[in-house]
């Protein structure tokens, strides 16, 4: 048997797999792109202004392919809308069904589609045939992109970022909660979990917001704005800070109650998680980050070392906080609920939850994002019949 | 056995009628049954447990159990001495066939009898996202195998570690007190088959019923109290050694 | 949502007419949404199994499915509704409450045609070991042997009755 110690017999065999990991991973990411677009838009943040619409377009691409780990994930997935038609209110999962769609349509798709109506008309005027007639249904039939309309876009857009703020707070606190809420995992349950969840998804969404302006950047040869960038690292290393005191936090208060629990889990975490969550998620995945954060807002660096830090930086948060995941879900289910026991996990690679398709469905959405770029340029001076968008923000009050 | 032809006249109707009782076509089983003059529990004895594996074997055979997956499985204590290191438990295949003798003769060792314990605040059901797992009015918490969609969320949240997916019907199962079996006056499979009454129904609705003396005149836990379950699976001279 | 004046001079009217024009696209998208949300609740009426909620968040036909799973013990009494021969013998001895099915197995298809499918001979010696081979986990007050020194290889029931094990002149096969 492929477990030390005692383990309930039904509990030998891991029952959530490294999709399931993968799902708070994209979620996540979807909550902190947004969050940085909220930046821009809210807080009135200018600096960031250039990665506005790449959020937003980062954001749609992976909110449209997080179900699918979680679809394949299902004994049922032909029974999945149950969960829209009979929703348990009690149940986190089946709240959150409803919340993914509010987050999806009301907040993500109208905010994209009230920044870009006017490119959105512009392209259907300047196109023909299928992409005129795939244009021309995004206008909703509607083609009046005068001044007017465009402020009260503005107007509205504003509004439905300020409601965005607490939906994506509330999309990947949710996840958290489902983890957090179960009294039967002592690794799971703690209050901390669903503000953990969130602050780590903002870390991993600014750092892919981050990584992807100055990689889309070069492809399309055009020059990165260093004040945007350096804001955006700033930015960070802030969330960064608050995510490593939650996490710290939630270790030091474990360890210094020692309940029950804590005897297996502090076993577990030196044994079978320790690569994973001593030397990736904490050391290379939070301190090493941190600590090159940190350095660029102390020295004096010239802007292409800034630049590398940041990518390198960049690049670590997201296996770092991809390990937070693991850790999470995976750890929880390696040690027996009767604490005298440690299971392994057994991940195929072609397999309906296997490896190969979790590198697969991460990247789909980058597949996406590709498409959408081209779709609904970031960069309207790509497109020289489009106008720049910002012109219609700075008319409004 | 010797039986006269005229024995078999008699008996054969007399078994017919019972066994019509036993097969009753209506889906809620026997017309008389009504699921709100019951509250169902089990009264496990660990005194009386020898660890012989009936149970396990008869629930798989009753219920159509998978290899490898159990509805309920027996566990063997060892404990040497006090202390979480002095601790040692095992459960061959469920304990299934029974289980191999111990060398080492130290200390106090004894059998555990576990089943889902059908709690009365479950958490297990509350975490369901579609309603596909419920606590019945009879108080037996039951798994709807049309509805289920197989998320796993229950199996997580269970503190006992009962459930486990069906690989068949890729969906969520467990105990579920032979529903099919209470329903029309029998007793579950795996109490039908013990032979130390180490495992006993229990109807908490019913007055007559001996579990109401028993509780009032045993030391009886339930497993994980600080969990706040409402489990309804009693144990009888349970040691606190056991999780 | 309160909308800057329209650069229009002119009557009240002719600005909330400009107003409307301009925000006509988000009606068209209201009412995209309300058309959604209508189809939402037409598929939930018609896919909602009719039983739901019947007793509680659940399909109310559940609880008739699952209590109409077949049965593979049949039970106790069910034995001795026919085997009243063995009841008088089994009643006095210490198996009185050792149901007949948990040495026999589960015996419900043969109660539906008794004469065809006969439950085989049981083997004792692998059978009766099963609950009364010595171990330290037992009860110290369940009979139990070390059954090789006790049986020295015969079957248990060359010497014991398994309906009335004690061995008694009248016990003996």
């Amino acid at each position: 048997m492929n477990f030390d110690g005692f383990m309930y017999p039904n509990e030998v065999e891991l029952q959530w797999s490294v999709l399931i990991v993968l799902y708070p991973f994209l979620t996540g990411l979807v909550a902190g792109a947004f969050i940085l677009a909220s930046l821009e838009r809210v807080f009135l943040v200018e600096a960031v202004k250039p990665t506005y619409r790449l959020a937003l377009l980062t954001a749609l691409a992976f909110l449209i392919v997080a179900p699918l780990p979680l679809q394949l994930h299902l004994g049922h997935p032909e029974r999945s809308f149950e969960m829209y038609l009979t929703p348990h209110r009690s149940s986190a999962m089946a709240m959150f069904g409803f919340v993914y769609l509010w987050y999806l349509m009301a907040v993500l798709v109208v905010e994209i589609w009230l920044d870009y109506r006017k490119d959105i008309v512009l392209m259907m005027q300047s196109f023909k045939g299928l992409k005129k007639c795939m244009y021309w249904t995004m206008t909703l039939g509607s083609t009046n992109i005068s001044n007017e309309s465009r402020r009260v876009d503005n107007r509205v857009g504003w509004l439905i970022t300020l409601i965005g703020i607490p939906s994506a707070f509330l999309l990947h606190g949710y996840v958290g909660f489902i983890f957090g809420s179960v009294k039967a995992n002592p690794w799971w349950s703690t209050p901390l979990m669903p503000v953990v969840f969130l602050f780590s998804a903002m870390v991993s969404g600014i750092a892919a917001v981050m990584l992807l302006y100055m990689i889309l950047s070069k492809i399309h040869g055009r020059e990165i704005d260093q004040r945007c960038v350096d804001t955006v690292a700033r930015y960070l290393l802030y969330t960064f800070l608050i995510d490593f005191s939650l996490e710290m936090l939630d270790l030091i208060h474990r360890i210094y109650e020692a309940d029950e629990s804590f005897r297996s889990l502090d076993f577990m975490v030196h044994t079978r998680l320790y690569t994973s969550q001593v030397v990736i998620q904490i050391v290379a995945g939070t301190v090493v980050p941190i600590a090159l954060l940190g350095i660029t807002q102390v020295l004096r660096l010239n802007a292409n070392v800034r630049k590398r830090l940041y990518a390198i930086a960049g690049s670590l948060t997201l296996i770092g906080i991809f390990a937070m995941r693991w850790n999470v879900v995976i750890g929880g289910q390696l040690f027996s609920k009767s604490f005298l026991g440690y299971t392994t996990y057994k991940m195929g690679f072609v397999a309906r939850e296997g490896l190969l398709t979790a590198i697969v469905l991460t990247l789909l959405p980058l597949v996406i994002l590709w498409v959408l770029v081209n779709l609904l340029p970031p960069w309207p001076e790509k497109n020289a019949a489009v106008v720049s968008p910002s012109t219609p923000r700075q008319l409004a009050d | 056995m010797s039986i006269t032809r005229r024995k078999l006249l008699v008996l054969m109707p007399a078994a017919a009628v019972a066994w019509e009782y036993v097969l009753a076509d209506q889906p809620e089983g026997s017309p008389n049954y009504k699921t709100t003059d019951h509250w169902w529990g089990m009264l496990l004895d660990i005194t009386k447990c020898i660890g012989c594996g009936s149970c396990v074997r008869a629930c798989q055979l009753e219920n159509h159990v998978p290899d490898g997956y159990y509805r309920t499985w027996v566990e063997r204590y060892v404990v040497r001495d006090w202390g979480f290191g002095n601790i040692g438990v095992d459960s061959p295949d469920g304990g299934k066939n029974g289980f191999p003798v111990l060398a080492d003769k130290e200390g106090k060792s004894f059998f555990v009898p576990k089943l889902c314990n059908h709690c009365a605040d479950s958490p297990c059901t509350q975490v369901c996202p579609v309603g596909a797992t419920f606590i019945s009015p009879d108080g037996v918490v039951l798994v709807d195998k049309k509805y289920c969609l197989g998320c796993r969320y229950c199996i997580q949240a269970c503190p006992y570690g009962c459930r486990f997916l069906n690989p068949e019907t890729q969906t969520a199962e467990k105990c579920s007190l032979c529903y099919h079996r209470i329903t029309k006056g029998l007793t579950t499979a795996c109490c039908e088959v013990c032979p130390t009454g180490a495992r006993q129904l229990a109807d908490l609705k019913d007055p007559a019923d001996p579990v109401h003396e028993f509780l009032k005149t045993h030391s009886v836990q339930v497993l994980k109290p600080h969990l706040a379950t409402g489990a309804k699976a009693f144990y009888n001279g349970l040691d606190g050694s056991v999780r | 949502m309160r909308l800057m004046g329209g650069e229009s001079a002119g009557s009240r009217l002719n600005t909330s007419m400009v107003a409307f024009r301009d925000a006509v696209h988000l009606i068209r998208l209201a009412i995209a949404f309300a058309i959604g949300l209508v189809l939402f609740f037409v598929a939930r009426g018609l896919l909602v199994p009719k039983s739901f909620g019947e007793f509680g968040h659940y399909r109310g036909a559940a609880l008739g499915e699952i209590a109409a799973q077949p049965i593979s013990y049949a039970g106790h009494e069910v034995c001795e509704g026919c085997h009243d021969d063995v009841l008088p013998v089994k009643r006095v001895g210490r198996h009185a409450r050792v149901n007949c099915e948990s040495c026999h197995g589960p015996q419900a298809k043969h109660t539906e045609d008794p004469g065809s499918l006969v439950p085989p001979k049981l083997d004792t010696t692998v059978l009766c070991a099963r609950c009364h081979a010595a171990s330290h986990s037992k009860p110290m007050d369940f009979p139990q042997v070390q059954v090789a020194e006790h049986s020295s290889g015969l079957a248990c029931d060359t010497c014991h009755q398994p309906h009335n094990p004690r061995i008694e002149a009248k016990g003996r096969k």
